[in-house]
């Protein structure tokens, strides 16, 4: 049994067809990367697994248990944890705040107790505290913990929301273009901790990413897309030498006399 | 700058960041307590009203300032707790230790059922929907003349804790007391639910409702539980409200109200405690300050009193819109600008407390 498993999954917005038909399985223990030109519908794929979009036809599963009766809130503590492209922190926080925010799903206490402050909300949020700290002593994030996230650079935002969907302590992590404006050596800092995700978290990795180094670098299996349709499935390297693959990045042969594209 | 060495994890879980500060706060809170020896019955009576509205002004501060959600109807919830406390010492002879938190769990309950169709609602439309509630109460109350003796108004009675009565005009400094008891406790819970869970989910719903439910924060829950809360503290303040005023009618809590209310929360600083002490001291304070300014100004030119109707809303909104143009934050936003650039002397800079350009946000999936 896979961790996840799409089958023929379509959506449709209108009269676009976002994702057309795409079945893929993602394995436990793997880097499993989404590689495609924009608007080939990886993030789409991204907002169905976290159910802000229902699909049309087709199944997800998790676990073997279908995830599209549950509600968008009800998936991260099902073991799913997710980042954005365009980074949705929560902006008037510390970044210790952030991450406690992750550990949401494992709060036991409710409203009337945190008013009063119990002893048993005290010792939730320590362990909260301490599980946090893992996170951030994992991401280096040591020297930002009082920060508030309204003042921090880019790059350091692209790490706390990762460390964010880390503390949810999840079994699958989706990272949507985890690399998208970084510098060369964030990049690097990101590959580390995506291998160090999986071999010392033992956490599925599903990311989309349009940085080819990173993919080739870190991921087990990649999938293709274009214009929501699965074009191949493989190796980093068989992918990027897949036919349909290049033809959707660099366009088809038939070149004009010319020389340009027809 | 102090810096803060920190051992253990309580180290932030602590109500008061270091013992200075713990110091200062008990001084203030000592002075409060001592305020009765050192003015007047008359000031006494102001203090009063100034906790009473911060009461309040903190239940839409935890709606508005740390949930994010606006609400243009707080003076409903003022008076669901005003009018249902005394009905319920009227009508079924309840004690007001009894009555009060009965009261407020009322308001708490309009609230969580106002929340439950109007929290769909985003921005404007969730500010109109509140504002078609409070206006709504106001006829409610009419239709309801048996028990809330409609237009002619309602009589609180005295405030009585085992047959010891609290009475405005009888014993000003003991019900200044009561009033301060009540503000303490509500501020205790008011800092819980920030250090709490609960704070965190509410702060989440504020900044970004896509990335709350990416964290697994039940979205339309949170923002019952926020209005709930909310309004339960606003009700226990309109209870009180209802006391001090003596008597009340159905225009008590109109729509100026709950204008009033987010005036007080605005001026104050949104999203702090103070901000809610701040407003309300404003508020409190400011007629006091145009009538002052006006007996001087008619002995000056010799013209007696002069009335000018409408100058006090006039005024508020002046203030209201200054703030709004030029110190978003609040006065107490004024104020840690003040007290940053003195810790930092001679290194501040002026663009410290400038908000940052967010970065492109996620398209909305809804």
């Amino acid at each position: 049994m896979s961790l996840l498993e799409l089958s023929n999954v379509t959506l449709r917005f209108g009269g676009l067809v976002a994702v057309n038909d795409v079945s893929f399985n993602v394995e436990e223990g793997e880097v499993f990367a989404l590689v495609g030109p924009n608007g080939a519908g990886k993030s789409t794929i991204f907002n169905m697994i976290s159910r802000f979009y229902t699909p049309a036809e087709g199944d997800i599963l998790f676990e073997g248990k279908s995830i599209l009766e549950k509600e968008a809130h009800e998936i991260p503590s099902m073991g799913i944890a997710r980042t954005f492209q365009n980074i949705e922190l929560f902006e008037q926080a510390s970044v210790l705040q952030n991450l406690l925010v992750g550990r949401h799903t494992h709060r036991r206490s409710n409203f009337v107790a945190d008013m009063v402050f119990t002893p048993f909300v005290r010792s939730e949020e320590r362990a909260h505290r301490e599980a946090v700290e893992h996170v951030i002593d994992f991401l280096d994030l040591q020297p930002y913990r009082e920060k508030f996230i309204a003042g921090l650079p880019y790059g350091v935002r692209k790490v706390v929301e990762m460390g964010r969907a880390l503390a949810i302590k999840p079994k699958l992590l989706l990272l949507d273009e985890p690399a998208s404006g970084l510098s060369v050596e964030e990049t690097q800092d990101v590959a580390f901790w995506i291998e160090d995700i999986k071999k010392v978290m033992g956490i599925t990795v599903l990311m989309v990413e349009h940085d080819m180094h990173l993919v080739g670098a870190v991921s087990d299996r990649v999938m293709a897309l274009a214009d929501g349709r699965m074009l191949a499935i493989g190796s980093p390297q068989e992918v990027q030498n897949d036919p349909a693959v290049i033809e959707a990045y660099l366009g088809s042969d038939g070149m004009t006399d010319d020389g340009e594209a027809a | 700058m102090r810096i803060v060495f920190k051992t253990s994890y309580d180290a932030d879980i602590r109500l008061f960041k270091h013992n200075a500060q713990a110091f200062w706060y008990l001084l203030l809170f000592a002075f409060a307590i001592l305020l009765p020896f050192l003015v007047s019955d008359f000031l006494i009576g102001e203090a009063t009203l100034v906790l009473i509205w911060a009461i309040c002004g903190m239940g839409l501060m935890l709606l508005v300032g740390q949930t994010g959600q606006a609400s243009l109807g707080h003076a409903a919830f003022m008076a669901v707790g005003a009018y249902s406390n005394v009905i319920y010492q009227l009508n079924f002879n309840m004690p007001f230790l009894l009555s009060f938190p009965l009261a407020g769990l009322t308001a708490g309950v309009a609230g969580a059922l106002v929340a439950l169709p109007t929290t769909r609602l985003h921005g404007i439309y969730l500010a109109i929907a509140t504002l078609a509630i409070s206006v709504l109460t106001e006829d409610i109350i009419i239709i309801l003349e048996p028990i809330t003796g409609g237009i002619a108004g309602i009589f609180a009675p005295d405030i009585e804790i085992f047959g010891y009565t609290f009475n405005r005009y009888g014993n000003p400094v003991e019900l200044y007391w009561l009033v301060l008891a009540i503000t303490f406790i509500v501020i205790y819970a008011y800092r819980n639910i920030l250090r709490s869970p609960t704070g965190r989910a509410f702060a989440a719903v504020r900044d970004s409702e896509v990335s709350a439910k990416a964290m697994g924060v039940n979205v339309a829950r949170t923002k019952m539980v926020a209005f709930a809360i909310s309004c339960t503290i606003t009700g226990l303040g309109g209870a009180l409200m209802g006391h001090f005023a003596t008597v009340f009618t159905n225009e008590t809590f109109n729509l100026i109200i709950s204008i009033t209310l987010l005036l007080i929360i605005v001026v104050g600083g949104l999203g702090t405690i103070h901000g809610a002490f701040f407003g309300s001291i404003v508020f409190v304070m400011l007629p006091l300050m145009i009538s002052l300014t006006r007996d001087a100004v008619g002995s000056l030119t010799g013209s007696g009193s002069i009335t000018i109707p409408g100058l006090e809303s006039g005024i508020f909104g002046a203030i209201l819109i200054g703030f709004i143009l030029f110190e978003p934050m609040g006065l107490y936003g004024r104020w840690l600008k003040i007290r940053t650039y003195f810790e930092l002397f001679p290194f501040y800079r002026k663009d410290m407390f400038r908000r940052q350009k967010s970065y492109l946000k996620t398209e909305r999936t809804r």
